[in-house]
């Protein structure tokens, strides 16, 4: 099996809101899948449908080979879960809560456990009423990661993490996939899907908009030039892929479509170059511009957030 | 006063919050009280019957003593249980308002903004007094439309009101001592079930030798009580009353400003690093979360059995003493003895109690779903029956183990009493048992809401509520019997007494696992959590 989530065409309404509106996510066996969108573009509802607790109105689902919804209780074994708003049971401590889900899922592994405490620095012996969000979502974090299991679903895990924090996510992320766990990270922090994905699919509005590597998304899109030039440009006007083109004499600056690059380059040379950087489009830019061209209403909305979450 | 900055925008928000339930409660206690004066009137019409009625034990200890025999007075003395009622309500209200509202992390997100340091608990206690000085008005308004003297009336509003004020303050004292709204509650409630026993030991002394009469001055239920409604009312203890609530109040206030948001003064507990081994299933978990709620119910089903079944005697001598009476609870309760039918009234209060207790532990399913915590487990290898069995486990033998301790308890001291422990006994735990599948129904309807409707689930009080409304005042006034059918109680056999038929039970129980099987096949098939 090659595909660990597989979803076709998936619908889920409420009310007469459409959350999902013809979802078609895949997420391959042992790869870290960014699952990329803004708040209420329908991350946490197909979450909660490949976890079974929300039934779709349409489409397929599929999840480690089977069907979601039936056979909720077996596929949970091989899973664990965080979500993106972790409450816990007042009074137990957060080493009881560890120790619960785990065992609810089938066992967790003692050293790992030990291991993540000290990683992420968790005091077990707090009841979860004085925990603070950060350490509610460590305790949840902890019990998803010290689980043997095959796929994890991270829904915003680091949303109430300090940036330290972050950081050792990052580097137990990356032991995860080393070890050839499958995880699909729903996120709008997109620091860090650019640097722990290898994959993304980027949501909007109930449906996956883009989706593949990095690379493949960079190709897609523009990269942004810059260059001191031996004399005024020419012919760079008529050349197709470009965008935004400033000419201030002899400095340029414009973007360019990636499949164009190169003869851009060409005629560029062909002028004579002083100086030149070249930036490939950071994940940001590849969101706000989804966000931007479709719907210009939310653009202004997404691009805010996108950028403070920067 | 800078601290009290921004009360007035609190006290809308908890009156918008709570508009429903202040009404409702309302309402039903002034329905409670109206009801007196109508049915006491006629089966209590002469002084001498009036007098020999109230003097027992047994109701001396529930009620209070008679000061006088007026028909105002009569009444009086029966709503001598009714301040413990509006006391139990002011502080769970003060409560509500504020340590709930600071354990679940609203308080932060409103002391943020432009708000004093104590408008919240001036807020809480404002409306509370508001809601209590409502209720004196219409109850005293109740009584003038039933002919009673104004003044007593008005003294009758004001003792329910003067109780609700004082206990609003020991709710806010024990919202500051403790991080969980749960301990709070245990502190305000324990706190008000010792005053109610100091009145009553200190009346049943009274009764006696007078040794032990000193202490009902230390209960403040039994302040209000001696206010004497129509019995040349003592008005000054009114100002004893409200000198005591301002001393709480000052004395909240004062532990408020010298803790910080969220803490309590007792400390929090460190709990264990690591789970137990046992902790390994949904059931462990319900019980860690059902222990204490169990813990507190059982505990005062044996209180509550064990002053019944002491009292019981009592109303033994009052048969001897006079066949006219009788008579009279011979009509109300069928042909069984005195001793049964008042023993089968009060295993009916029990039920109804116990009812309250497998709603709330029923509604919990709902409050994990709500509160986001139903989710991880149910994202763990745990189906959504084995996960709602676990917390039904407690809804189902919870109420159970109340009322068999109940029965147990009061059966053990009525048998001890009359030296004759094991025929009274069995009878006794009898009469708590067959309340069993009258209190399933009620959790049932609210496996069935929260299933099927789960933002409903809540208005499952709403049932309790009428079955609550057609015991206390349905005999009374004499309603049309298809509407006493309507509640559940109304089919459980009158035990003991009356002979058990197996039938009524069996329906009931039918009827309740029917309402949870539509519940548990709702909860199967729909989104979890609900669609909001």
């Amino acid at each position: 099996m090659t595909e660990a989530i597989r979803t076709e065409g998936l619908v889920k309404a409420f009310g007469p809101t459409r959350a999902l509106d013809g979802l078609d996510l895949e997420v391959r066996t042992g790869e870290v899948h960014g699952f990329l969108g803004p708040n209420g573009a329908g991350k946490t509802t197909t979450i909660r449908i490949l976890l079974g607790l929300l039934r779709a109105d349409g489409g397929r689902a599929e999840l480690l080979g089977g069907d979601p919804w039936r056979d909720a209780v077996a596929l949970h074994r091989r899973l664990a879960y965080v979500p993106g708003d972790v409450t816990l049971w007042p009074s137990l401590s957060g080493g009881e809560v560890i120790d619960l889900l785990g065992r609810l899922r089938g066992g967790l592994d003692p050293s790992r456990r030990a291991n993540l405490l000290e990683r992420f620095d968790l005091d077990p012996h707090k009841k979860a009423r004085t925990y603070s969000k950060g350490n509610r979502q460590k305790v949840a974090l902890i019990a998803a990661l010290a689980s043997d299991v095959e796929l994890l679903l991270l829904d915003e895990p680091t949303s109430g993490l300090d940036p330290l924090m972050e950081a050792r996510f990052r580097e137990v992320i990356d032991d995860e996939r080393h070890s050839g766990r499958t995880v699909l990270l729903s996120s709008h922090i997109l620091a860090e899907a650019e640097a722990l994905c290898d994959r993304v699919s980027i949501i909007r509005a109930g449906r996956i908009v883009e989706s593949g590597t990095l690379a493949e998304l960079r190709h897609l899109t523009r990269t942004s030039v810059t260059a001191e030039l031996a004399a005024p440009p020419g012919g760079l006007t008529n050349l197709a892929g470009v965008h935004n083109l400033e000419v201030d004499g002899t400095r340029v600056r414009f973007q360019i479509d990636s499949p164009c690059l190169d003869e851009a380059l060409r005629r560029l040379t062909a002028v004579g170059v002083r100086s030149l950087t070249s930036q490939p489009p950071t994940l940001e830019e590849l969101f706000l511009r989804h966000y931007q061209t479709v719907q210009p209403a939310d653009a202004a909305q997404g691009g805010n957030r996108a950028g403070v979450s920067r | 006063m800078s601290t009290l900055a921004g009360t007035g925008k609190l006290v809308r928000l908890i009156l918008r919050r709570d508009r429903l339930l202040l009404a409702l409660w309302i309402l039903f206690l002034c329905l409670v009280l109206l009801s007196y004066p109508v049915s006491l009137r006629e089966v209590f019409p002469t002084a001498a019957e009036r007098q020999q009625y109230a003097d027992n034990a047994a109701f001396i200890a529930l009620y209070g003593r008679l000061s006088g025999t007026s028909l105002g007075e009569f009444v009086a003395w029966r709503a001598g249980f009714v301040p413990v009622m509006v006391a139990l309500i002011g502080l769970l209200t003060v409560i509500r308002h504020t340590r709930v509202e600071e354990e679940t992390g609203r308080r932060e997100l409103v002391a943020a903004t432009v708000v004093g340091r104590h408008a919240g608990l001036a807020a809480a206690l404002l409306v509370t007094f508001g809601a209590n000085l409502v209720l004196a008005a219409l109850v005293a308004l109740c009584m003038l439309s039933q002919h009673l003297p104004a003044a007593g009336s008005l003294a009758l509003g004001l003792e329910l009101a003067a109780a609700g004020f004082t206990f609003a303050a020991v709710g806010a004292v024990a919202a500051q001592l403790t991080t969980s709204a749960g301990g709070a509650r245990g502190i305000a409630v324990g706190v008000l079930g010792a005053a109610w026993l100091l009145r009553v030991a200190g009346d049943a002394s009274g009764q006696a030798d007078g040794g032990l009469a000193w202490l009902s001055w230390l209960s403040p239920i039994d302040w209000v009580q001696r206010l004497r409604p129509y019995g040349g009312e003592r008005w000054w203890l009114l100002v004893l009353a409200a000198g005591c609530t301002a001393a709480l109040a000052a004395v909240a206030v004062a532990l408020s400003a010298r803790r910080d948001l969220g803490a309590g003064l007792l400390p929090a507990r460190l709990g264990p690093g690591t789970a137990a081994s046992g902790l390994r299933s949904p059931l462990a978990l319900a019980w860690r979360l059902h222990r204490g709620l169990l813990a507190g119910w059982t505990a005062g089903f044996a209180a509550l059995g064990a002053v019944f079944g002491a009292l019981t005697g009592g109303i033994g001598d009052l048969q001897r003493d006079n066949p006219t009476l009788q008579d009279i609870f011979a009509r109300l309760g069928g042909r069984a003895g005195l001793i049964d039918t008042y023993l089968a009234a009060i295993m009916g209060i029990l039920g109804l109690i116990a009812a309250a207790y497998a709603i709330q532990a029923t509604l919990r399913l709902r409050s994990e779903e709500t509160g986001g915590r139903a989710e991880p487990v149910l994202a763990t290898a745990v189906g959504r029956l084995r996960w709602a069995g676990s917390h039904l486990a407690f809804s189902v033998l919870g109420p159970a183990a109340a009322l068999i301790t109940a029965g147990l308890a009061g059966g053990l001291i009525y048998g001890l009493d009359t030296g004759d422990v094991g025929h009274q006994l069995p009878r006794v735990l009898a009469g708590a048992i067959v309340q069993l599948p009258a209190v399933w129904v009620l959790a049932a309807i609210a496996v069935a809401l929260f299933g099927l409707l789960p933002r409903l689930a809540p208005a499952t009080w709403g049932p309790l509520a009428v079955c609550l409304l057609l015991a206390l005042v349905g005999a009374a006034v004499q309603l049309d019997q298809r509407l006493l059918d309507l509640s559940p109680f109304t089919h459980v056999p009158k035990a003991p007494g009356a002979a058990v038929a197996a039938a009524p039970l069996v329906w009931l129980a039918a009827v309740a696992v029917a309402l949870a099987a539509g519940g548990l096949v709702g909860l199967c098939r729909r989104d979890m959590p609900a669609t909001p």
